[in-house]
């Protein structure tokens, strides 16, 4: 998945050899196995037997899963499509909801991942360059960093009207301060390097020194962060959702099918455990896509956590 | 040593008032007009500024800070839009249930995690140690809600062991407090005792390499004494920080466990307080969570020095 980004420093042929050494551990194939079929599944989903995710039918309410309907057609002759998970409390079919949500899950856990990096880059690398700066940026963060995760973020959806964007944002901004931490530690690690103060004296402009000798070396930890954060965003995002403060329904995300699930739960347990199952082997898949990028390209940070 | 922790403990004031400032700018910022909210669909525009006034929401941002943040340090939360109590009585009712779910859970959870841990490090490499980290990985990845209903459809509904959902007050019976807490608190301690689990592994690898731990083996001493004793205690800092640390996941989690199981406590009142866009109520609980975490965590800071006598500021 990351192979494109790799250290820039790496040659080709060794690319390779990382990429096969990586995928040798069995615990990450199983982890890349999965995100693939998600991915697939997310970008085929009117293709693979679902209907309309937000087609209501009354007559249809708390079928319980394997439930088969005869159709008509306007020639006379029938089929019968399979309710494979059930249908919820407004008879939506759960699995086309189940399907479709792939997709807004994997958006929210990539377009997360990659902004809170990107965000937490810039401002990492400037705090850890600029000495004045730093001391202000710091004490934001750790402000910002004292306020549980998930209470910032249900704090920020009652700022905005909940919807996609303001939820991806809601997840952002926590996730953020770690970033511009770990960012800066390693900036001030190698803001003392030979080659660094080598640079300074040719003259290299602030700008270009940091994107080009010290913003190479923040790439491997960034990544690892980038993955367990993509797992984070798709946690959070479900469980805003269920609290009630997430993407409302129309648009359907694992966490608010089984939102919509709660109040039947006794009687249709199905509506919750599907999505939960989905969600739960992405979430695990990442975790263990970034733990196997951790033990190849972190080894400091793989022996102590 | 003592002017260690006094500068520790003073460094804590500007957190909190950057934590004090972001939440006041946070809910202050939104679109809409508490004192509409508050007046109700009648009011003329006359009775929502008269509320507008009385509540102080007509002075400048910067006087309205300082106004609200010195209301705080005399205990004055205000007064909750929606609930029509002070915020400060709306807490002090919700407390119980929220305290009782966090001490059980943190109790239950390191009861859980540090012998599983200590046990994955002494068998590292084997399959026992593989099946405590992939518990590990699994509990960072499951959602808590789902975790909380997968057990009430098992303890509740199938096997009708416990009750499905609600709280019973302390003093109401210790019987039925103690029963309805134990599925909620095991639904909350799964990710903190993946958490404590993975650091005390760590913690154990890296000490069961030292020569004193040869030492304590070369004279005799029994594998238990070895590992609880001599590893473990040496093995302390990283677990008790990042137990530390785990207070915010166990805020975010009692947020989410007091709904599935209906317990009316802090978290609850977050979600409520967040849906009908109270916001004195907000506020109050974020900070009030906020300043737990930031305490807890010098109260860590200060416990290195009995943890371990090595460390010397």
């Amino acid at each position: 998945m990351s192979v494109e980004t790799t250290p820039l420093a790496v040659p080709p042929a060794r690319k390779t050899a990382w990429f096969s050494r990586l995928a040798g551990d069995a615990g990450t194939l199983f982890a890349l196995g999965v995100i693939v079929v998600m991915v697939l599944v997310a970008l085929l989903a009117p293709w693979l037997g679902t209907k309309n995710p937000s087609e209501i039918s009354p007559s249809l309410r708390n079928k319980t899963p394997g439930f088969e309907q005869t159709i008509r057609n306007d020639d006379g002759s029938s089929h019968v499509f399979k309710y494979r998970m059930g249908t919820d409390s407004l008879g939506r079919d759960i699995y086309s909801r189940v399907i479709y949500g792939a997709r807004v899950s994997l958006i929210i856990g990539g377009t997360v991942a990659l902004l809170s990096i990107a965000i937490g880059l810039v401002i990492g690398l400037v705090a850890g360059y600029i000495r004045w700066l730093d001391a202000i940026v710091l004490r934001l963060m750790d402000g910002l960093m004292a306020i549980p995760a998930i209470l910032l973020a249900i704090g920020l959806i009652s700022v905005f009207r909940a919807g996609l964007g303001s939820v991806i944002v809601a997840i952002i901004v926590p996730e953020v301060p770690r970033v511009v931490r770990l960012v800066r530690a390693i900036v001030l690690s190698v803001r003392g390097e030979p080659y660094v103060e080598a640079s300074i004296c040719a003259g290299t402009p602030t700008p270009l020194l940091l994107i080009r000798h010290i913003l190479p070396n923040t790439v491997p930890a960034l990544i690892v962060q980038g993955t367990f954060i993509c797992a984070n965003a798709m946690l959070i995002e479900a469980i805003l959702s269920f609290l009630g403060v997430g993407i409302p329904p129309e648009t359907p995300t694992w966490g608010n099918i089984m939102a919509e699930g709660r109040g039947l739960f006794r009687l249709y347990p199905h509506n919750i455990f599907f999505p939960g199952i989905c969600l739960a082997l992405t979430v695990l898949a990442v975790n263990m896509l970034g733990d196997g990028l951790r033990d190849r390209l972190d080894p400091k940070l793989a022996k102590r956590v | 040593m003592t002017g260690y922790i006094l500068r520790r403990i003073a460094s804590t004031v500007p957190v909190m008032l950057i934590v004090a400032a972001l939440v006041f700018l946070m809910l202050r910022l939104t679109p809409g007009d508490p004192a509409a909210i508050i007046a109700g669909d009648n009011a003329n525009a006359d009775q929502i500024a008269a509320i507008r006034n009385r509540l102080g929401l007509d002075a400048p941002l910067l006087l309205q800070f300082f106004q609200w943040l010195g209301n705080l340090l005399r205990g004055d939360f205000g007064e909750s839009f929606y609930f029509k109590k002070t915020v400060a009585e709306l807490i002090a009712s919700r407390l119980e249930p929220t305290l009782a779910l966090s001490v059980a859970t943190i109790v239950l959870a390191v009861a859980i995690a540090v012998p599983l841990g200590v046990l994955a490090a002494y068998k590292r490499g084997t399959i026992i140690d593989k099946i405590v980290m992939g518990f590990s990985v699994l509990g960072f990845s499951v959602p808590v809600f789902v975790i909380g209903y997968s057990l009430i459809y098992l303890f509740a509904i199938q096997l009708n062991w416990l009750p499905v959902q609600g709280y019973q007050r302390i003093g109401d019976g210790f019987g039925g407090f103690l029963q309805r807490l134990l599925m909620p608190a095991l639904t909350l301690s799964v990710i903190y005792v993946a958490l404590i689990a993975r650091m005390t592994r760590a913690s154990v690898i890296d000490v069961l390499e030292e020569d004193y731990i040869r030492t304590a083996r070369a004279k005799g001493q029994s594998e238990l004494k070895v590992l609880f004793k001599h590893a473990l205690r040496n093995a302390s800092v990283p677990i008790v920080t990042v137990i530390g640390l785990g207070i915010a996941l166990l805020i975010g989690g009692v947020v989410v466990t007091e709904s599935v199981f209906s317990i009316p406590g802090l978290g609850r009142l977050t979600v409520d307080a967040v849906l009908a866009r109270d916001f004195p109520t907000i506020q109050a609980v974020i900070l009030l969570f906020s300043l737990v975490y930031v305490l807890v965590n010098l109260a860590v800071d200060v416990a290195y020095t009995a943890l371990d006598p090595r460390i010397r500021y």
